[in-house]
Protein backbone atom coordinates (compact mmCIF):
# COMPACT_ATOMS: atom_id res chain seq x y z
CA UNK A 1 0.00 0.00 0.00
CA UNK A 2 1.37 3.49 -0.75
CA UNK A 3 1.11 6.03 2.23
CA UNK A 4 2.83 8.35 -0.76
CA UNK A 5 1.81 9.00 -4.59
CA UNK A 6 3.14 11.41 -6.88
CA UNK A 7 2.32 11.99 -10.36
CA UNK A 8 3.68 14.16 -13.02
CA UNK A 9 4.39 16.85 -10.24
CA UNK A 10 5.52 19.86 -11.59
CA UNK A 11 6.64 22.87 -9.80
CA UNK A 12 7.21 26.51 -11.25
CA UNK A 13 8.41 29.31 -10.05
CA UNK A 14 8.11 32.02 -13.11
CA UNK A 15 10.59 30.01 -16.00
CA UNK A 16 12.55 28.05 -13.47
CA UNK A 17 11.63 24.66 -13.07
CA UNK A 18 11.92 23.06 -9.70
CA UNK A 19 10.39 19.96 -9.90
CA UNK A 20 10.20 18.29 -13.46
CA UNK A 21 6.82 15.02 -13.69
CA UNK A 22 8.45 13.80 -10.63
CA UNK A 23 6.62 10.38 -10.15
CA UNK A 24 7.05 8.07 -7.52
CA UNK A 25 5.54 5.92 -4.74
CA UNK A 26 6.36 5.71 -1.08
CA UNK A 27 5.16 2.38 0.70
CA UNK A 28 3.42 2.60 3.78
CA UNK A 29 6.11 1.75 7.33
CA UNK A 30 9.26 2.02 4.75
CA UNK A 31 12.44 4.11 5.23
CA UNK A 32 12.50 6.28 2.10
CA UNK A 33 15.70 8.23 1.30
CA UNK A 34 15.45 11.31 -0.59
CA UNK A 35 18.93 12.79 -1.91
CA UNK A 36 20.06 15.33 -4.25
CA UNK A 37 22.38 17.94 -4.41
CA UNK A 38 22.03 21.22 -3.02
CA UNK A 39 19.47 23.23 -5.65
CA UNK A 40 18.25 19.91 -7.31
CA UNK A 41 14.33 20.44 -5.81
CA UNK A 42 14.27 18.45 -2.73
CA UNK A 43 12.81 21.47 -0.51
CA UNK A 44 10.55 22.66 -2.92
CA UNK A 45 9.11 18.55 -3.55
CA UNK A 46 8.84 18.01 0.30
CA UNK A 47 7.03 21.52 1.21
CA UNK A 48 4.92 20.14 -1.52
CA UNK A 49 4.37 16.84 0.24
CA UNK A 50 4.05 18.60 3.46
CA UNK A 51 0.94 20.43 2.03
CA UNK A 52 3.01 23.93 2.67
CA UNK A 53 2.72 24.57 -1.13
CA UNK A 54 1.01 23.83 -3.94
CA UNK A 55 1.89 22.03 -7.19
CA UNK A 56 1.85 23.79 -10.72
CA UNK A 57 0.47 20.66 -12.18
CA UNK A 58 0.58 16.67 -11.54
CA UNK A 59 -1.33 15.12 -8.69
CA UNK A 60 0.07 14.28 -5.10
CA UNK A 61 -1.70 12.00 -2.31
CA UNK A 62 -0.07 12.27 1.12
CA UNK A 63 -1.79 9.95 3.57
CA UNK A 64 -5.05 9.38 1.46
CA UNK A 65 -5.64 13.31 1.18
CA UNK A 66 -4.79 15.47 -1.89
CA UNK A 67 -2.25 17.92 -1.45
CA UNK A 68 -3.82 20.66 -3.51
CA UNK A 69 -7.37 20.37 -2.26
CA UNK A 70 -6.99 19.34 0.93
CA UNK A 71 -3.87 20.16 2.69
CA UNK A 72 -4.99 20.25 6.16
CA UNK A 73 -5.74 16.75 6.38
CA UNK A 74 -2.54 16.24 5.09
CA UNK A 75 -1.08 18.45 7.82
CA UNK A 76 -2.27 16.92 10.49
CA UNK A 77 -1.87 13.82 9.26
CA UNK A 78 2.04 14.01 9.06
CA UNK A 79 4.89 14.77 11.36
CA UNK A 80 7.40 17.28 10.20
CA UNK A 81 11.12 18.10 11.71
CA UNK A 82 13.26 20.25 10.39
CA UNK A 83 17.31 20.48 10.42
CA UNK A 84 16.99 24.44 11.14
CA UNK A 85 14.48 24.71 14.11
CA UNK A 86 11.55 22.36 15.92
CA UNK A 87 11.98 23.42 19.00
CA UNK A 88 11.67 26.68 21.24
CA UNK A 89 14.85 27.59 22.55
CA UNK A 90 13.15 29.55 25.48
CA UNK A 91 10.43 27.09 26.79
CA UNK A 92 11.38 23.83 28.54
CA UNK A 93 11.19 20.17 27.39
CA UNK A 94 8.07 19.66 28.80
CA UNK A 95 6.83 22.73 27.43
CA UNK A 96 7.35 21.49 24.04
CA UNK A 97 5.98 18.22 24.08
CA UNK A 98 3.35 20.19 25.61
CA UNK A 99 2.82 22.97 22.71
CA UNK A 100 2.93 19.99 20.00
CA UNK A 101 0.40 18.07 21.36
CA UNK A 102 -2.30 21.07 21.55
CA UNK A 103 -1.41 21.88 17.92
CA UNK A 104 -1.82 18.63 16.87
CA UNK A 105 -4.85 18.00 18.91
CA UNK A 106 -4.17 15.74 21.50
CA UNK A 107 -6.63 15.86 24.45
CA UNK A 108 -4.42 16.60 27.86
CA UNK A 109 -4.74 13.06 29.22
CA UNK A 110 -3.32 11.98 26.09
CA UNK A 111 -0.39 14.41 26.25
CA UNK A 112 0.30 13.39 29.66
CA UNK A 113 0.96 10.13 28.98
CA UNK A 114 2.85 10.35 26.18
CA UNK A 115 5.35 13.04 27.69
CA UNK A 116 6.01 10.40 30.31
CA UNK A 117 6.48 7.58 27.80
CA UNK A 118 8.67 9.97 25.81
CA UNK A 119 10.81 11.06 28.95
CA UNK A 120 11.41 7.62 30.08
CA UNK A 121 12.23 6.35 26.44
CA UNK A 122 14.53 9.37 26.15
CA UNK A 123 15.90 9.23 29.25
CA UNK A 124 15.21 12.59 30.07
CA UNK A 125 13.32 12.71 32.85
CA UNK A 126 15.62 14.33 34.84
CA UNK A 127 15.96 17.48 31.94
CA UNK A 128 11.86 17.94 31.99
CA UNK A 129 12.11 21.58 33.17
CA UNK A 130 15.35 22.51 31.84
CA UNK A 131 15.14 24.87 28.54
CA UNK A 132 16.07 23.47 25.29
CA UNK A 133 18.38 26.07 24.97
CA UNK A 134 20.58 24.75 27.83
CA UNK A 135 20.33 20.83 25.42
CA UNK A 136 23.06 19.38 23.41
CA UNK A 137 22.49 19.69 19.78
CA UNK A 138 22.03 15.56 20.34
CA UNK A 139 19.64 15.69 22.49
CA UNK A 140 17.78 18.27 20.80
CA UNK A 141 17.52 16.66 17.82
CA UNK A 142 16.76 13.06 19.31
CA UNK A 143 13.94 15.38 21.37
CA UNK A 144 12.30 16.78 18.33
CA UNK A 145 11.86 13.60 16.50
CA UNK A 146 9.96 12.50 18.94
CA UNK A 147 7.99 15.33 19.35
CA UNK A 148 7.17 15.38 15.32
CA UNK A 149 5.58 12.13 15.93
CA UNK A 150 4.05 12.27 19.04
CA UNK A 151 0.94 12.80 17.52
CA UNK A 152 1.30 8.58 16.07
CA UNK A 153 1.10 10.32 12.21
CA UNK A 154 0.73 7.81 9.57
CA UNK A 155 4.82 9.45 8.32
CA UNK A 156 7.24 11.77 9.26
CA UNK A 157 9.33 14.05 7.04
CA UNK A 158 12.69 14.68 8.24
CA UNK A 159 14.64 17.21 6.69
CA UNK A 160 19.13 16.92 7.50
CA UNK A 161 17.94 15.44 10.92
CA UNK A 162 21.68 14.74 11.78
CA UNK A 163 23.69 17.58 10.29
CA UNK A 164 26.05 18.52 12.91
CA UNK A 165 25.63 15.84 15.43
CA UNK A 166 28.04 13.86 16.98
CA UNK A 167 28.79 10.06 15.38
CA UNK A 168 27.35 7.99 18.22
CA UNK A 169 24.34 10.50 18.22
CA UNK A 170 23.86 9.99 15.14
CA UNK A 171 23.66 6.42 15.15
CA UNK A 172 20.96 6.39 18.13
CA UNK A 173 18.61 8.70 16.09
CA UNK A 174 18.72 6.42 13.78
CA UNK A 175 17.84 3.44 15.47
CA UNK A 176 14.75 5.55 16.46
CA UNK A 177 14.09 6.09 13.11
CA UNK A 178 14.14 2.38 12.75
CA UNK A 179 11.95 1.60 15.91
CA UNK A 180 9.45 4.33 14.79
CA UNK A 181 9.62 2.19 11.03
CA UNK A 182 9.04 -1.09 12.68
CA UNK A 183 5.88 0.45 14.85
CA UNK A 184 4.50 1.27 11.01
CA UNK A 185 5.53 4.89 10.53
CA UNK A 186 6.86 5.89 7.40
CA UNK A 187 10.05 7.81 7.32
CA UNK A 188 10.88 10.41 4.62
CA UNK A 189 14.27 11.41 5.21
CA UNK A 190 16.61 13.70 3.47
CA UNK A 191 20.49 13.38 4.25
CA UNK A 192 23.63 14.56 3.42
CA UNK A 193 25.47 11.66 5.42
CA UNK A 194 26.28 8.87 2.15
CA UNK A 195 26.46 6.27 4.51
CA UNK A 196 22.80 7.29 6.27
CA UNK A 197 21.16 6.25 2.93
CA UNK A 198 22.40 2.83 3.35
CA UNK A 199 19.88 2.74 6.23
CA UNK A 200 16.85 3.42 3.73
CA UNK A 201 14.90 0.81 2.36
CA UNK A 202 14.98 2.54 -0.92
CA UNK A 203 16.21 6.10 -2.38
CA UNK A 204 15.51 8.34 -5.12
CA UNK A 205 18.14 10.68 -6.20
CA UNK A 206 17.00 14.04 -7.77
CA UNK A 207 19.35 15.94 -10.12
CA UNK A 208 18.29 19.51 -11.88
CA UNK A 209 14.57 18.93 -10.97
CA UNK A 210 14.51 15.39 -12.29
CA UNK A 211 14.34 12.25 -10.28
CA UNK A 212 17.46 10.69 -11.65
CA UNK A 213 17.58 7.07 -10.02
CA UNK A 214 15.28 5.34 -7.27
CA UNK A 215 15.45 1.76 -6.05
CA UNK A 216 16.92 0.42 -2.82
CA UNK A 217 20.64 1.28 -2.00
CA UNK A 218 21.98 -2.58 -3.26
CA UNK A 219 19.86 -2.24 -6.47
CA UNK A 220 21.10 0.71 -7.33
CA UNK A 221 24.52 0.35 -6.23
CA UNK A 222 24.56 -2.75 -9.02
CA UNK A 223 22.91 -0.72 -11.77
CA UNK A 224 25.23 1.94 -12.02
CA UNK A 225 28.65 0.15 -11.12
CA UNK A 226 29.21 1.76 -8.00
CA UNK A 227 30.65 0.55 -4.44
CA UNK A 228 29.50 2.81 -2.16
CA UNK A 229 26.30 5.25 -1.79
CA UNK A 230 29.00 8.13 -2.16
CA UNK A 231 30.29 6.81 -5.51
CA UNK A 232 26.62 6.46 -7.16
CA UNK A 233 25.56 10.11 -5.49
CA UNK A 234 28.73 11.48 -7.53
CA UNK A 235 28.38 9.78 -10.89
CA UNK A 236 24.43 10.43 -10.91
CA UNK A 237 25.07 14.45 -9.54
CA UNK A 238 28.20 16.01 -10.62
CA UNK A 239 27.09 18.62 -12.96
CA UNK A 240 27.38 22.21 -12.08
CA UNK A 241 24.58 23.94 -10.84
CA UNK A 242 24.18 27.49 -11.20
CA UNK A 243 20.25 27.83 -10.41
CA UNK A 244 19.21 29.35 -6.84
CA UNK A 245 18.96 28.03 -3.89
CA UNK A 246 15.42 27.45 -2.05
CA UNK B 1 53.28 27.66 11.85
CA UNK B 2 50.72 27.46 14.77
CA UNK B 3 51.25 26.75 18.34
CA UNK B 4 48.38 26.58 20.50
CA UNK B 5 49.04 26.09 24.18
CA UNK B 6 46.47 25.13 26.71
CA UNK B 7 43.54 27.15 25.35
CA UNK B 8 40.37 27.70 28.16
CA UNK B 9 37.20 29.12 27.36
CA UNK B 10 34.43 29.22 29.35
CA UNK B 11 30.84 30.72 28.52
CA UNK B 12 29.23 30.64 31.63
CA UNK B 13 28.97 27.10 32.67
CA UNK B 14 30.37 25.55 29.56
CA UNK B 15 33.47 24.99 29.19
CA UNK B 16 34.01 25.70 25.51
CA UNK B 17 37.58 24.83 25.36
CA UNK B 18 39.05 23.19 28.33
CA UNK B 19 42.69 22.76 28.08
CA UNK B 20 43.01 22.58 23.82
CA UNK B 21 47.27 21.87 22.37
CA UNK B 22 47.56 21.89 18.79
CA UNK B 23 50.39 22.43 16.38
CA UNK B 24 49.95 23.25 12.95
CA UNK B 25 52.92 23.15 10.40
CA UNK B 26 53.84 25.90 7.73
CA UNK B 27 51.82 24.41 4.32
CA UNK B 28 49.67 22.06 5.79
CA UNK B 29 46.26 21.10 5.32
CA UNK B 30 45.72 20.79 9.27
CA UNK B 31 41.34 19.44 10.28
CA UNK B 32 39.73 20.08 13.10
CA UNK B 33 37.08 16.97 13.02
CA UNK B 34 34.32 17.17 15.82
CA UNK B 35 30.56 17.44 16.00
CA UNK B 36 28.22 20.76 16.60
CA UNK B 37 29.66 21.96 20.41
CA UNK B 38 33.04 20.63 20.33
CA UNK B 39 34.37 23.80 20.52
CA UNK B 40 35.77 24.51 16.73
CA UNK B 41 34.82 27.87 16.49
CA UNK B 42 35.64 29.03 19.52
CA UNK B 43 39.13 27.79 19.06
CA UNK B 44 39.18 29.78 15.60
CA UNK B 45 37.71 32.95 16.78
CA UNK B 46 40.71 32.92 19.52
CA UNK B 47 43.33 32.37 17.13
CA UNK B 48 41.94 34.80 14.93
CA UNK B 49 41.94 37.81 17.43
CA UNK B 50 38.10 38.02 17.79
CA UNK B 51 37.76 36.05 20.97
CA UNK B 52 40.15 36.48 24.06
CA UNK B 53 40.61 33.14 25.79
CA UNK B 54 40.41 32.79 29.59
CA UNK B 55 43.65 31.25 30.15
CA UNK B 56 46.70 29.22 27.49
CA UNK B 57 48.06 30.71 24.59
CA UNK B 58 48.33 30.94 20.94
CA UNK B 59 51.08 32.32 18.80
CA UNK B 60 50.98 32.60 14.70
CA UNK B 61 54.15 32.39 13.31
CA UNK B 62 55.19 34.09 16.74
CA UNK B 63 52.79 36.54 16.88
CA UNK B 64 50.20 36.41 19.93
CA UNK B 65 45.92 36.81 18.91
CA UNK B 66 45.82 39.44 21.79
CA UNK B 67 48.69 41.23 21.71
CA UNK B 68 49.58 41.64 18.27
CA UNK B 69 45.74 41.54 17.04
CA UNK B 70 46.04 43.91 14.24
CA UNK B 71 49.56 41.83 12.64
CA UNK B 72 47.63 38.53 13.09
CA UNK B 73 44.76 39.65 11.43
CA UNK B 74 46.64 40.79 8.00
CA UNK B 75 48.21 37.51 7.70
CA UNK B 76 44.60 35.77 8.14
CA UNK B 77 42.53 34.89 5.52
CA UNK B 78 38.78 33.45 7.57
CA UNK B 79 35.91 31.98 6.33
CA UNK B 80 32.99 31.78 8.90
CA UNK B 81 30.96 28.78 8.97
CA UNK B 82 27.76 31.52 8.40
CA UNK B 83 27.77 33.60 5.30
CA UNK B 84 28.94 37.14 5.81
CA UNK B 85 29.67 39.17 2.98
CA UNK B 86 27.31 41.73 2.22
CA UNK B 87 24.35 40.55 0.50
CA UNK B 88 23.21 44.17 -0.98
CA UNK B 89 26.71 44.01 -2.52
CA UNK B 90 27.43 42.37 -5.86
CA UNK B 91 30.29 39.55 -6.51
CA UNK B 92 32.76 42.06 -7.54
CA UNK B 93 31.71 44.66 -5.48
CA UNK B 94 32.03 42.11 -2.21
CA UNK B 95 35.55 41.27 -3.69
CA UNK B 96 36.89 44.38 -4.74
CA UNK B 97 35.80 45.97 -1.18
CA UNK B 98 38.01 43.35 1.18
CA UNK B 99 40.97 43.75 -1.47
CA UNK B 100 40.54 47.63 -0.41
CA UNK B 101 40.11 46.83 2.89
CA UNK B 102 43.49 44.79 2.70
CA UNK B 103 45.17 47.70 0.75
CA UNK B 104 45.71 45.31 -1.91
CA UNK B 105 43.79 45.08 -5.25
CA UNK B 106 42.00 42.19 -7.01
CA UNK B 107 44.23 42.30 -10.00
CA UNK B 108 47.53 41.91 -7.78
CA UNK B 109 46.26 38.50 -6.53
CA UNK B 110 43.87 37.72 -8.49
CA UNK B 111 45.59 34.56 -9.39
CA UNK B 112 45.10 32.96 -6.35
CA UNK B 113 41.59 32.78 -6.52
CA UNK B 114 41.38 32.40 -10.54
CA UNK B 115 40.61 28.79 -10.28
CA UNK B 116 37.76 29.11 -8.18
CA UNK B 117 36.34 32.48 -8.85
CA UNK B 118 36.06 32.16 -12.68
CA UNK B 119 33.37 29.95 -12.15
CA UNK B 120 31.16 32.41 -10.88
CA UNK B 121 32.83 35.34 -12.73
CA UNK B 122 29.90 35.12 -15.27
CA UNK B 123 27.49 36.43 -12.39
CA UNK B 124 29.69 38.78 -11.16
CA UNK B 125 27.12 41.60 -11.29
CA UNK B 126 24.58 39.69 -8.86
CA UNK B 127 24.04 40.97 -5.49
CA UNK B 128 25.45 37.98 -2.85
CA UNK B 129 22.34 37.45 -1.37
CA UNK B 130 20.64 36.02 -4.03
CA UNK B 131 23.23 33.31 -5.08
CA UNK B 132 22.92 29.69 -4.41
CA UNK B 133 25.01 28.25 -1.62
CA UNK B 134 27.82 27.05 -3.67
CA UNK B 135 28.13 30.35 -5.71
CA UNK B 136 27.94 31.58 -2.01
CA UNK B 137 30.65 29.63 -0.33
CA UNK B 138 33.30 30.42 -4.00
CA UNK B 139 32.74 33.79 -3.83
CA UNK B 140 33.25 33.98 0.32
CA UNK B 141 37.02 31.52 -0.34
CA UNK B 142 38.08 34.16 -2.75
CA UNK B 143 37.18 37.02 -0.25
CA UNK B 144 39.30 35.55 2.26
CA UNK B 145 41.89 34.42 -0.28
CA UNK B 146 42.36 38.13 -2.18
CA UNK B 147 44.89 39.61 0.55
CA UNK B 148 46.86 36.40 -0.02
CA UNK B 149 46.87 35.46 3.45
CA UNK B 150 49.44 33.34 5.07
CA UNK B 151 46.51 30.81 6.95
CA UNK B 152 43.20 30.46 5.48
CA UNK B 153 40.73 29.46 8.24
CA UNK B 154 38.15 27.99 7.36
CA UNK B 155 34.86 27.11 9.89
CA UNK B 156 32.53 24.08 8.49
CA UNK B 157 33.02 25.29 4.87
CA UNK B 158 30.96 22.03 3.54
CA UNK B 159 28.52 21.79 6.23
CA UNK B 160 25.14 21.26 4.97
CA UNK B 161 26.80 20.99 1.28
CA UNK B 162 25.78 17.77 -0.92
CA UNK B 163 28.49 15.34 -1.41
CA UNK B 164 29.48 16.76 -4.82
CA UNK B 165 30.07 20.17 -3.77
CA UNK B 166 32.33 18.94 -0.94
CA UNK B 167 34.49 16.78 -2.85
CA UNK B 168 34.90 19.86 -5.26
CA UNK B 169 35.95 21.77 -2.22
CA UNK B 170 38.47 20.16 -1.12
CA UNK B 171 39.54 19.43 -4.80
CA UNK B 172 40.19 23.41 -4.61
CA UNK B 173 41.67 23.41 -0.95
CA UNK B 174 44.42 21.16 -1.97
CA UNK B 175 44.84 23.34 -5.20
CA UNK B 176 45.39 26.58 -2.66
CA UNK B 177 47.52 24.45 -0.32
CA UNK B 178 49.92 23.51 -3.08
CA UNK B 179 50.28 27.29 -3.69
CA UNK B 180 51.85 27.35 -0.21
CA UNK B 181 48.83 28.65 1.97
CA UNK B 182 48.32 27.14 4.86
CA UNK B 183 45.32 26.10 5.76
CA UNK B 184 43.00 25.20 8.84
CA UNK B 185 39.70 23.38 8.50
CA UNK B 186 37.10 22.45 10.81
CA UNK B 187 34.37 19.94 9.65
CA UNK B 188 31.70 17.67 11.61
CA UNK B 189 31.85 15.14 8.69
CA UNK B 190 34.39 12.16 10.01
CA UNK B 191 34.98 11.17 6.66
CA UNK B 192 36.70 14.68 5.24
CA UNK B 193 39.34 13.93 8.31
CA UNK B 194 41.43 11.84 5.50
CA UNK B 195 41.63 14.82 3.41
CA UNK B 196 44.17 16.19 5.62
CA UNK B 197 47.45 15.66 6.31
CA UNK B 198 47.00 15.91 10.18
CA UNK B 199 43.99 15.97 12.05
CA UNK B 200 43.15 16.69 15.55
CA UNK B 201 39.47 15.44 16.64
CA UNK B 202 37.75 17.01 19.28
CA UNK B 203 34.85 17.08 21.41
CA UNK B 204 33.27 18.62 24.60
CA UNK B 205 36.20 21.24 24.52
CA UNK B 206 38.94 18.61 24.46
CA UNK B 207 41.34 17.16 21.91
CA UNK B 208 41.05 13.39 21.80
CA UNK B 209 44.06 12.66 19.27
CA UNK B 210 46.33 14.66 17.06
CA UNK B 211 47.45 12.67 14.52
CA UNK B 212 47.68 11.89 10.30
CA UNK B 213 44.70 10.48 9.62
CA UNK B 214 46.81 7.09 8.87
CA UNK B 215 48.45 6.88 11.81
CA UNK B 216 45.01 7.60 13.96
CA UNK B 217 43.56 4.74 11.98
CA UNK B 218 46.54 2.39 12.70
CA UNK B 219 46.73 3.57 16.31
CA UNK B 220 43.23 1.69 16.96
CA UNK B 221 44.06 -1.29 18.96
CA UNK B 222 40.83 -3.38 18.75
CA UNK B 223 40.11 -5.20 15.77
CA UNK B 224 36.85 -4.17 13.85
CA UNK B 225 34.51 -6.52 12.53
CA UNK B 226 31.42 -5.98 9.95
CA UNK B 227 28.59 -7.64 9.90
CA UNK B 228 25.92 -7.50 7.22
CA UNK B 229 21.94 -9.30 6.73
CA UNK B 230 18.96 -8.22 4.84
CA UNK B 231 17.35 -7.26 8.34
CA UNK B 232 19.74 -4.82 9.87
CA UNK B 233 17.69 -4.14 12.33
CA UNK B 234 17.10 -7.32 13.39
CA UNK B 235 20.62 -8.42 13.16
CA UNK B 236 21.50 -4.58 15.58
CA UNK B 237 19.39 -5.91 18.37
CA UNK B 238 20.72 -9.61 18.10
CA UNK B 239 24.71 -8.30 18.05
CA UNK B 240 23.72 -6.20 20.71
CA UNK B 241 22.69 -9.06 22.78
CA UNK B 242 25.92 -10.77 22.60
CA UNK B 243 27.33 -11.41 25.49
CA UNK B 244 31.29 -10.73 24.23
CA UNK B 245 30.45 -7.65 22.10
CA UNK B 246 31.89 -4.04 23.00
CA UNK B 247 30.19 -1.80 20.90
CA UNK B 248 27.49 -2.46 18.10
CA UNK B 249 27.36 0.56 15.59
CA UNK B 250 25.41 1.13 12.05
CA UNK B 251 27.72 1.62 9.52
CA UNK B 252 25.55 2.23 6.07
CA UNK B 253 24.97 -1.18 4.60
CA UNK B 254 26.79 -2.95 7.58
CA UNK B 255 27.33 -2.68 11.25
CA UNK B 256 30.75 -2.29 13.15
CA UNK B 257 31.40 -4.24 15.63
CA UNK B 258 34.34 -4.63 18.07
CA UNK B 259 34.35 -7.11 21.20
CA UNK B 260 35.04 -6.97 24.41
CA UNK B 261 38.96 -8.28 25.56
CA UNK B 262 39.32 -11.47 25.40
CA UNK B 263 36.18 -12.20 23.85
CA UNK B 264 37.32 -11.95 20.10
CA UNK B 265 36.01 -14.85 18.23
CA UNK B 266 33.80 -13.98 15.38
CA UNK B 267 33.01 -17.56 14.55
CA UNK B 268 31.26 -17.84 18.09
CA UNK B 269 28.91 -14.84 17.14
CA UNK B 270 28.25 -16.25 14.24
CA UNK B 271 27.22 -19.57 15.98
CA UNK B 272 25.33 -16.91 17.97
CA UNK B 273 23.25 -15.24 15.17
CA UNK B 274 22.59 -18.95 13.63
CA UNK B 275 20.76 -19.68 17.37
CA UNK B 276 18.85 -16.25 16.99
CA UNK B 277 17.62 -17.12 13.49
CA UNK B 278 19.97 -15.18 11.32
CA UNK B 279 21.76 -18.16 9.46
CA UNK B 280 22.93 -15.98 6.25
CA UNK B 281 25.01 -13.21 8.36
CA UNK B 282 28.61 -12.60 6.93
CA UNK B 283 31.48 -11.50 8.93
CA UNK B 284 34.79 -9.96 8.33
CA UNK B 285 37.25 -8.00 9.87
CA UNK B 286 38.02 -4.67 8.59
CA UNK B 287 40.38 -1.18 8.79
CA UNK B 288 38.63 0.83 10.89
CA UNK B 289 37.49 4.18 10.29
CA UNK B 290 38.34 7.32 11.12
CA UNK B 291 34.96 7.19 12.51
CA UNK B 292 35.54 4.06 14.10
CA UNK B 293 38.85 5.63 15.79
CA UNK B 294 36.31 8.76 16.81
CA UNK B 295 33.58 7.03 18.63
CA UNK B 296 36.32 4.97 20.70
CA UNK B 297 38.14 7.92 21.82
CA UNK B 298 34.77 9.88 22.68
CA UNK B 299 33.31 6.72 25.18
Amino acid sequence: MNIIEVDNLVKKFGSFIANDHLTFNVRKGEIFGFLGANGAGKTTAIKILCGLSKPTSGKVMVAGYNVSTHPEEVKSNIGYMSQKFSLYDDLTVVENIRLYGVIYGLSSTEIKERTEILLNRLQLQDARKRLIKTLSLGWKQKLAFSVAILHRPSIVFLDEPTSGVDPITRRQFWEMIYEAANSGITVFVTTHYMDEAEYCNRVTIMADGKIEALDTPANLKKQYGANSMNALFLKLTRKETVGLDN
Amino acid sequence: MIEVNQLCKQFGKVKALNGVSIQVNEGELYGLIGPDGAGKTTLFRILISLLLPDSGSARLWGLDPVADFKKVRQIIGYMPGKFSLYEDLSIIENLTFFATVFGTTVEENYYLIEDIFKQIEPFKNRPAGKLSGGMKQKLALSCALIHKPRLLVLDEPTTGVDAVSRQEFWEMLKRLKAQGITILVSTPYMDEAGLCDRVALIQNGKILETNSPEDIIERFNKPVFAVSDNNMYQLLNNCRQYPGVASVYPFGEELHITFSEGSVNPVHLKEFLVSKGIPDANIKQIQPTIEDCFMELST
